[in-house]
């Protein structure tokens, strides 16, 4: 292997880092609703990757201007969120982690199959929000990319505002402590909780456009959630800017274990995330405590 | 309805509960071991296909419905078990009734490997750690070069038994019928021993396992390395079966087919294990029956299987949890009660979210 320049390493570093923005994307929606619920979604790649189809029906099949359609697919995804928990998730509350497990893992498995039905299994190409790239002396730079630095910095900033200063942060904080408590506040509890599942669709959704210009659409696409798990777990389940940190760590470093290790492509980020669990089980920012005797 | 008297303690661990159950299990025995004389060759090949998945399901069980450690990386060691098989046997020259428990202990310390360092995880996080195993398994057997032969995997040598051929499609049947009752047997000696209700105290609760003495770390890792080790029976069976194996059949999505077929079967229980295993061997079969019925438009799409898969599953988990044998429980229930059957018996309580995250 020969010597990589600084050009090189600039170049792997910036879309190590656009690729964790991504994973990060995914990863926010996935600890929004476990932070609220205690509910871990294995649905959350699925639902990146049914953003990424709806965008590709109103961009692409019905030729929709871009931003237009953009729209439209946050407002389909967002009330799919919505509905998905109303209608199933809100039955298994209170229940043991592992049946929401296999409800989301059934959920996925169904919602794959039905995106291949009606979109076919093929790949299909979603134009690019911005098209073209930003040069910067050797280092080059797709503007989408950028675009999906510049959106996880907004929405953890956003989310870090909504929790900290407005009412309905407070409540879905209050949510995640304790239902019943919650209830009693007069909190609205089963709406807050489907408008959670939404806002974790419409950031999911974000992701599937993002990325759909780069790897293209299909109905495999939902498994990058995986790696948003591992990134997530790394930071500490439970803790946004933990997901973010872990999401981008394990961005950064996969681009590097790739070219390190050619034939091992694409286990750099579960390698990272046992060698950060060995030594602190809970991940970095702890979240969960083991119980003391 | 039978009334059992309690004369002694040792009757809680017996191995059947009275004559009449051990007559029925007999039975059962009886009618799969006649299964050669009228079934044909392909239903057998199925049924034999059931022990193979019935043998990894007692594994997870032991695992994730026994002592309450949630797998998504089962596959992984089914994935060990069949490739360890085969270069033992294909590459050593190794014996099939030498490379079978060579196979058992080298995936078993692969599990318990795996157990050792997830023995500090819970919920979530294992179930991660366990689906990295999984994918991170499949990987290294695609770049494992000449040994493991890359993604183009390995051809599996015959079965050979103490120099008998097992060419014909009723010896191998009676193979995977010898291994899988087996495996059910020691599963449930397992249940009746010391270890074994250390497991499911840990299942129940960590914190009292602990303060009754019993080494948590210890049952953790034990648990996966039996869990792995019946997998890795499974998959030097499986191998067989297949004749080719390739790190593409023991992928992640193995892994939760797996997870989801002991749900399905009904978690806890030995049961559930067996019944999960032929819901999910028989499903395909099932529905390319039931294809002829349906539109082309619909029967012909690529994704139609996996979406009655999906669909069956979620509507257990909502409305079954207790799976396929929960659903025969009831089901007997109602008829040695007759006609005293009360729905509110096996209500689920209602229950509300209480973090255990912040203190």
């Amino acid at each position: 292997m020969e010597l990589l320049t600084i050009a090189d390493v600039l170049q792997l570093l910036l879309v190590g880092l656009s690729q964790g923005c991504l994973y990060s994307l995914i990863a926010i929606g996935l600890v929004l609703v476990y932070k609220a619920t205690e509910q871990v979604n294995f649905a959350q790649g699925e639902f990146m990757m049914m953003g990424a189809f709806v965008g590709y029906q109103f961009i692409v099949l019905m030729g929709l201007p871009y931003w237009l359609g953009v729209g439209l697919t946050l407002i389909v995804m967002g009330a799919f969120g919505y509905g998905i928990d109303a209608l199933v998730v809100r039955r298994l509350t209170g229940q043991p982690v592992f049946t929401v497990f296999i409800l989301t893992l059934a959920l996925g498995i169904a919602l794959r199959a039905v995106a291949g039905m009606i979109w076919g299994f093929g790949n299909y190409t979603l134009p690019a929000p911005i098209p073209g790239n930003l040069k910067i002396g050797p280092v080059v730079m797709a503007w989408s990319s950028i675009l999906a630095i510049l959106l996880t910095a907004l929405i953890s900033v956003g989310l870090y505002a909504f929790f900290r200063f407005s009412r309905h942060g407070a409540a879905m904080l209050a949510l995640s402590q304790n239902q019943l408590a919650a209830f009693y506040m007069g909190i609205p509890v089963k709406r807050l909780t489907s408008v959670i599942w939404a806002m974790s669709a419409v950031f999911g959704a974000c992701a599937g456009l993002l990325l759909a210009p780069i790897t293209l659409v299909s109905t495999s696409m939902g498994f990058i959630g995986f790696k948003a798990f591992a990134g997530a777990i790394v930071g500490g389940f439970g803790s946004i800017p933990g997901a973010v940190a872990g999401c981008l760590l394990i961005g950064v470093t996969e681009p590097f274990f790739d070219i390190a290790f050619p034939t091992m492509k694409g286990i750099g980020a579960y390698l990272v995330m046992f060698a950060v669990l060995l030594i602190r089980p809970q991940g970095l920012l702890a979240q969960i405590h083991a119980k003391k005797v | 309805m039978r009334v059992l008297f309690r004369k002694s303690y040792l009757q809680d661990i017996r191995l059947f509960r009275d004559g009449v159950q051990a007559a029925w299990y007999g039975g059962f025995l009886a009618l799969a071991l006649s299964a050669p004389l009228w079934l044909d060759g392909y239903f057998l090949d199925e049924l034999a296909l059931v022990y193979i998945y019935a043998i990894a399901g007692l594994g997870l069980m032991i695992l994730t419905g026994f002592s309450g450690q949630v797998s998504f990386g089962q596959a992984a060691f089914v994935a060990i078990g069949a490739y360890a098989h085969t270069i033992l046997m294909g590459r050593y020259g190794l014996p099939f009734v030498l490379s079978l428990p060579a196979t058992a202990l080298v995936a078993g310390l692969a599990g318990a490997a795996v157990g050792r360092v997830c023995s500090r995880m819970h919920g979530l996080y294992l179930a991660i750690a366990t689906l990295s195993v999984a994918i991170v398994t499949e990987r290294l057997l695609g770049g494992g070069g000449a040994f493991t032969g890359g993604h183009r995997g390995l051809p599996v040598p015959e079965m050979t038994i103490l120099g008998l051929a097992m060419d014909d499609s009723w010896k191998t049947y009676l193979v995977n019928l010898t291994l899988f009752t087996g495996a059910i047997l020691l599963t449930r000696n397992l249940l009746r021993t010391r270890s074994g209700r250390a497991l499911i105290a840990v299942r129940d609760s960590e914190v009292s396992a602990r303060a009754l003495g019993v080494n948590v770390a210890f049952f953790k890792t034990w648990a996966f390395f039996l869990s792995a080790a019946f997998a890795g029976v499974a998959g030097a069976m499986l191998a067989h079966a297949f004749y080719y194996v390739t790190p593409e059949v023991f992928g992640m999505n193995e892994s939760i087919r797996l997870l989801l077929m002991v749900v399905v079967g009904g978690l806890g229980t030995i049961h559930g294990a067996v019944f999960g295993a032929f819901f999910i061997v028989l499903l395909p079969t099932v529905l390319s029956l039931i294809k002829v019925w349906l539109p082309a438009a619909i029967a012909q799409s690529g994704g139609f299987d996996s979406l009655i898969f999906g669909l069956i599953l979620l509507v257990f988990i909502l409305f079954e949890p207790d799976g396929l044998y929960g659903r025969w429980q009831k089901v007997h229930h109602f008829f040695s009660v007759f006609p005293m059957y009360k729905k509110r018996g096996f209500q689920r309580q209602k229950t509300f979210l209480k973090t255990e995250r912040l203190r």
